[in-house]
């Protein structure tokens, strides 16, 4: 058992990721998590679903991880007076989780400090919530402008800057709002939920394996990741473990994912320090293994290659030869870069010491993924939770103190590395014959599943409900930027404006994926 | 500084050459006028704008930036202000959080302006659709003259998308 509580019953959920799932009272809420922040716990994600129509009234979820594995609570609320204790002041995390689950469902933390709206501006009314299942789309109509009470930072000399949500680069639409004294930022707050596109209600209404095409498109960079969680937490509920050889594919899929992501990260993350050298060079081997996952399995980001029930795509001993040669080549000029940034004093100056998240402060925030890697946070589920195949691959996490952009840039470096030895192995251990799929259409009825990936930016959960007739009922995907995204408003704190965008960059947080 | 240098000098030039204009992406015929490519020339500043997309179309744009297509050798670069610009190349199914930010970019970008709408997302809601959230194709909420559909699209339908929309009408 990874928790205990009195009078907590937990069952383990099928399925490869070490998870568990039990019903609690609204008493048990806040011991439990402080009991699992004590024991070096964190928040993974907090979601509420409508369950008027099976006679109850709403639930809250929560997913919590320890070194043991994954518990998912769910707390009954009442229909009338849908509220629960706060556990912002446990987890910091789950302060904006809980702002956007009172947006969309109408339940909320009592007594919680911050009663602002976090995912809706003006574009549905206040009241009414869209995972209602009552929602009533186009009486909850409203075209008012967004107001959001920014906190104000006073003092002599301080002044604003508003950036956003449509920015000077080729990124993705949010807002934020500096207070600055001269160059020095005082305070950053962000204002996020331009993206959202009504995924979690959209999901409702979709078969399984169409849903897998929207979990692919949550997040555009981290598709596979997604797709891959969605997969697992289907199997889970059908209770069915995906043929040997679509597992081997899988892992192949999300490592050539991360390192895509992380060449492209280290190439603006030269530009931003006017290396544009860098930027040129990791895009060209970025676009050589774009091109070869086009030709080897027909998408440039591996869109819709991961399905539930197994893959749909394949690898031949053609292509085989072809990731091993990338390989190769991937070391060998990766390699020589790393020796240039490295060695390039004016990179070093921009990168060493810029954005820092300290250790503690870092385990405060609950910082996963990447980010949390650089800042001693020592969580990878590949190594900590290996499902199928990672068990037999033995994952070596990268993870450094410092916490600064360099910090941010070596787990990129080490990462990518490690990368190109599990493409290697699993390219040895692809065993061939096997199918690449089990049939899997309908889900069981009343169904709970989860899946965990670790994606390249953090871990990626998937959480599926599935109704009575086994249609789904409610799916939460949980992108890590929601635990990252507050993080970054520490991280730019007494930096100067014009490192804005490389400390950004080092974090490279989804907005799509958060938005939803 | 010999590192670098040794390192351009083995990885050569990579850039390819551009795709031709394709007439079946034009949506808006009357648009094109000679006036505005005498205006454009040879040169073309985008503004780019993410409506809601997933992030996959601003991947592919990322990449048009890199040395095999090299978009800024054809003259044409991504500007930081949509007052610089001559055409926004707009992503996304128009979230309604994004819709007032779209129409004011639109119209802060000065006359003649082109729109290009890039992906399955922009050019007709894509699997998002029109829903509470979304307006769905860009096209509902300012005008469009080129729409390029892509899951992402590729680097060089986004080229082929961009040339169309500044090419003259054969």
């Amino acid at each position: 058992m990874p928790i205990t509580h009195p009078g907590l019953q937990l069952t383990r959920l099928p399925g490869a990721i070490p998870a568990w799932h039990g019903r609690i009272g609204g008493a048990d809420l806040q011991p439990i998590c402080r009991n699992v922040r004590d024991g070096g716990g964190r928040l993974v994600a907090l979601w509420g679903s409508d369950e008027r129509a099976q006679g109850n009234g709403y639930a809250l979820h929560v997913a919590l991880i320890n070194e043991t594995g994954l518990v998912c609570l769910t707390l009954p609320l009442h229909a009338e007076q849908p509220c629960y204790e706060d556990i912002a002041g446990i987890f910091p995390a789950a302060g904006r989780m809980q702002r956007a689950t009172y947006d969309l469902l109408g339940i909320y933390a009592q007594e919680s400090g911050d009663h602002r709206k976090w995912l809706r501006h003006g574009s549905w009314q206040g009241g009414s919530f869209p995972l209602r299942k009552d929602f009533d789309a186009a009486a909850s109509r409203a075209e008012e402008l967004d107001s959001y009470p920014f906190v104000q930072v006073e003092g002599q000399g301080v002044h604003e800057i508003p950036v956003g949500p449509v920015h000077a680069g080729i990124i993705e639409p949010g807002h934020f709002r500096f207070s600055v004294v001269g160059e020095k930022v005082l305070r950053l707050e962000e204002r996020l939920g331009y993206t959202h596109k009504g995924i979690e209600k959209l999901f409702e209404s979709m078969m399984l394996q169409q849903g897998a095409k929207l979990a692919g498109r949550v997040s555009g960079d981290s598709t596979v990741a997604y797709a891959w969680a969605y997969a697992m937490a289907a199997e889970s509920i059908a209770n069915i473990t995906p043929p040997d050889r679509a597992l081997w594919l899988r892992a192949l899929l999300l490592e050539r994912e991360r390192v895509a992501n992380h060449l492209g990260d280290l190439g603006y993350l030269g530009n931003d320090v006017a290396l544009s050298f860098g930027f040129a060079q990791f895009w060209i081997l970025k676009e050589q293994m774009l091109r070869n996952n086009a030709a080897l399995f027909g998408h440039r980001y591996l869109m819709d290659a991961i399905i539930p029930g197994g893959v749909a795509v394949d690898v031949t001993a053609e292509a085989k030869r072809v990731i091993a040669e990338e390989c190769d080549l991937l070391e060998r000029e990766v390699h020589v870069l790393r020796g240039i940034y490295e060695e390039h004093a004016g990179v070093q100056d921009r990168f060493i010491g810029a954005g820092r998240i300290e250790p503690k402060l870092a385990a405060e925030l609950g910082l996963c993924g990447l980010a949390g890697r650089a800042s001693a946070q020592a969580w990878d589920a590949r190594a900590q939770f290996p499902v199928a195949p990672y068990d037999k691959l033995d994952v070596r996490m990268a993870t450094y103190r410092n916490g600064d952009v360099a910090a941010r840039v070596i787990v990129r470096f080490d990462e990518l590395f490690e990368s190109l030895r599990l493409q290697r192995e699993i390219l040895v251990n692809l065993v061939h014959g096997d199918e690449l799929a089990l049939p899997l259409e309908k889900l069981p009825g009343n169904g709970f599943g989860v899946g965990l990936v670790e994606g390249w930016r953090g871990e990626v959960l998937v959480a599926l409900h599935t109704d009575a007739d086994g249609n789904l009922s409610r799916v939460h995907p949980h992108d890590p930027s929601w635990q990252n995204w507050p993080a970054l408003e520490h991280a730019v704190m007494g930096n100067i404006v014009p490192d804005f965008p490389l400390i950004n960059k080092s974090f490279n947080l989804s907005y799509s994926g958060h938005d939803l | 500084m010999y590192q670098i240098l040794k390192q351009i000098i083995k990885t050569g030039i990579k850039t390819e050459a551009p795709p031709q204009a394709d007439e079946s992406l034009r949506l808006n015929m009357q648009r094109l006028q000679q006036d505005i490519l005498d205006v454009f020339g040879g040169a073309l500043a985008i503004r780019h704008v993410d409506a809601g997309s997933c992030n996959g179309c601003e991947l592919e744009i990322h990449a048009v930036n890199n040395a095999y297509y090299n978009i800024e050798g054809l003259g044409i670069k991504f500007v930081a202000s949509p007052r610089h610009a001559d055409l926004l190349l707009v992503t996304g199914p128009v979230s309604r959080h994004m819709e007032v930010a779209l129409k004011r970019t639109w119209d802060a970008t000065p006359e003649p302006k082109l729109v290009v709408a890039l992906g399955d997302c922009a050019c007709d809601g894509g699997m998002f659709g029109e829903s509470y959230a979304t307006c769905g194709k860009v096209a509902n909420v300012i005008p469009v003259d080129v729409a390029v559909p892509g899951c992402p699209p590729t680097p060089t339908a986004i080229l082929q998308g961009i040339l169309t929309a500044i090419s003259a009408k054969k």
